[in-house]
């Protein structure tokens, strides 16, 4: 079987700055794939170039078989491979209401019956009607991640990528976004990659999980081996250590 | 034992355009030379509460207290000029983002040197020396070079132990750090966590550590307020977690993910009006 999306060799430069060093993985259909590291690692960049907004130099991205070329993605691509930032004020138009947000995806794939399709996103992602004319900064951190989430969802892709999409929340309102996430996957049949540097999230939400570390991956291992600390590189073993906390 | 600081009934409120908006709703409490933690989501009042007694609340903020002293001085009925004085001399802050709270366009060694040389007198070569042995204290392996190095030069942890050192040049002996170490990577927090451990029970300051994350808190501190709306709810001291009684601490602890765990959902925390009563 093809996986859904395959990387292989993957380089990012930042002008001389080596951002991702010979990457490579594969992710499942259906699958829920993590990718932990600092920052700095290339974690970020890692989506962001699957997204077309990182300067790829060499190795190939495909998706369900299809290789992808170059920074253009066709509207194609962003039918099934959409994105969710980690930022909810920064990512949504702080002059535009969600109804605007919701049907700006609808409008440039050319999607009709929009009134339902915006009314069911909204639903989806626990936003009553209420919320559909409302502008970002009327709205909590949590309530606009729903809307990014939603703005995602609208287009009903099959890839979902998730850059730290519940760092900027509060620990109550993570937990709420984290099972909002879940339930849309399961609903939907997506497959996520998300990034994110706190390791109860990414083991909570992937099965499997990809550790990076100065632009490379350094171990790939699924959660259940992560948490009975079945790891063999050390940096794996730092990070979990630190994620414990603080001891004296 | 005395107390360093003497909080009672602090309230802090923002008139705005629709109505007063209560941050602060009389929070009571007293600091001896210890770590007291003050944790709390966004908008609880956690860091509005640190800020009042560093001075630094906006100036449009009603603030009133029964009681607000430090070492037996009044800190409300301070002017300005006093305030001033005891601001990062002998009360200090560290903030959470050194990318935004250092001088972007003065090196590090200048800024440690300005706040020495802000509350006393000494030479420039005296100020320097201090500053190199501050820079070493925070364990910055080459403290001459870190010195002449913009803040943009240098990474997130060492800019954060360049405000550590800022902030104990002049000898505080009350500390509020808000959110020291929520910007940077854990192994990074680890490290810059040990270094002001140290020179807290070193120097035998108070400190006063405000953050969302009552985990890390209460692993860090001697005893930890629990705030919600304004208020605390709970008061409990460090390793007794595991004993919060209030159902916002308890939800507040239960619906953190952790390696190891299988819960789907999540538990979620159900607001109750009757908490922010």
């Amino acid at each position: 079987m093809t996986p859904l999306l395959d990387i292989r060799d993957l380089n990012v430069y930042f002008d001389t700055y080596r951002a991702l060093d010979d990457v490579s993985l594969s992710v499942g259909k259906g699958e829920s794939f993590g990718l932990v590291g600092e920052s700095g690692s290339g974690k970020s960049t890692l989506l962001r170039a699957v997204a077309g907004l990182a300067p790829v130099a060499g190795g190939t991205i495909a998706v369900e078989g299809e290789e992808i070329k170059g920074r253009r993605r066709s509207r194609d691509f962003h039918r099934r491979v959409q994105m969710v930032f980690q930022d909810p004020y920064g990512s949504l138009h702080p002059r535009q209401t969600v109804d605007r947000q919701l049907l700006e995806p609808l409008a440039i794939h050319g999607i009709g019956d929009t009134e339902p399709r915006i009314r069911r996103a909204l639903d989806e992602v626990g936003l009553g009607p209420s919320f559909r004319f409302r502008f970002p900064h009327q709205m909590s951190g949590g309530q606009r991640q729903r809307v990014a989430i939603a703005r995602a969802l609208i287009l009903e892709p099959k890839i979902l990528l998730l850059d730290e999409p519940t760092s900027a929340l509060d620990a109550s309102v993570q937990a709420e976004v984290l099972n909002l996430l879940e339930q849309v996957r399961k609903e939907h049949g997506l497959t996520f990659i998300m990034v994110s540097h706190d390791l109860g999230v990414v083991t909570h939400l992937c099965e499997r999980l990809a550790v990076m570390q100065h632009g490379r991956v350094v171990e790939t291992l699924s959660s259940t081996d992560l948490a009975g600390g079945r790891m063999r590189a050390d940096y794996t073993r730092h990070l979990m250590t630190a994620s414990l906390g603080f001891a004296r | 034992m005395s107390a360093l600081l003497t909080v009672e009934n602090l309230k802090v409120h923002y008139p705005t355009r629709s109505g007063l908006i209560q941050a602060v709703r009389g929070v009571s409490f007293t600091l001896g030379r210890e770590r007291l933690g003050i944790v709390g989501e966004s908008g609880s009042g956690k860091s509005q509460t640190g800020r009042a007694i560093m001075g630094l609340t906006a100036p449009q903020a009603l603030i009133s207290a029964d009681r607000l002293e430090f070492q037996g001085q009044d800190l409300l009925t301070l002017s300005p000029r006093e305030r001033r004085a005891l601001r990062g001399r002998r009360i200090a802050m560290i903030l959470q983002d050194p990318k935004y709270s250092l001088n972007p366009v003065m090196t590090i060694g200048r800024q440690i040197v300005e706040t020495l040389r802000t509350h006393e007198s000494v030479t420039k070569a005296e100020a320097k020396r201090r500053a190199l042995e501050m820079l070493e204290a925070v364990q910055i392996r080459d403290p001459e070079r870190v010195f002449g190095l913009y803040p943009h030069e240098v990474s997130g942890g060492m800019g954060q132990r360049a405000m550590i050192a800022m902030m104990l040049i002049c000898g505080p002996e009350l500390m509020i750090a808000d959110e020291p170490t929520s910007a940077l990577d854990v192994t990074v927090q680890l490290e810059v966590l040990n270094i002001l451990d140290g020179l807290v029970a070193k120097r035998g300051m108070g400190l006063i550590f405000v953050s969302h994350d009552l985990r890390l808190v209460s692993s860090f501190c001697d005893r930890v307020l629990v705030m919600y709306a304004g208020r605390v709810v709970e008061e409990l001291s460090s390793g007794a977690l595991s004993e919060a009684k209030h159902p916002y601490t308890r939800g507040l602890l239960d619906c953190v993910p952790k390696v190891g765990e299988s819960r789907h959902p999540l538990p979620v925390l159900d607001r109750k009006p009757e908490w922010a009563a």
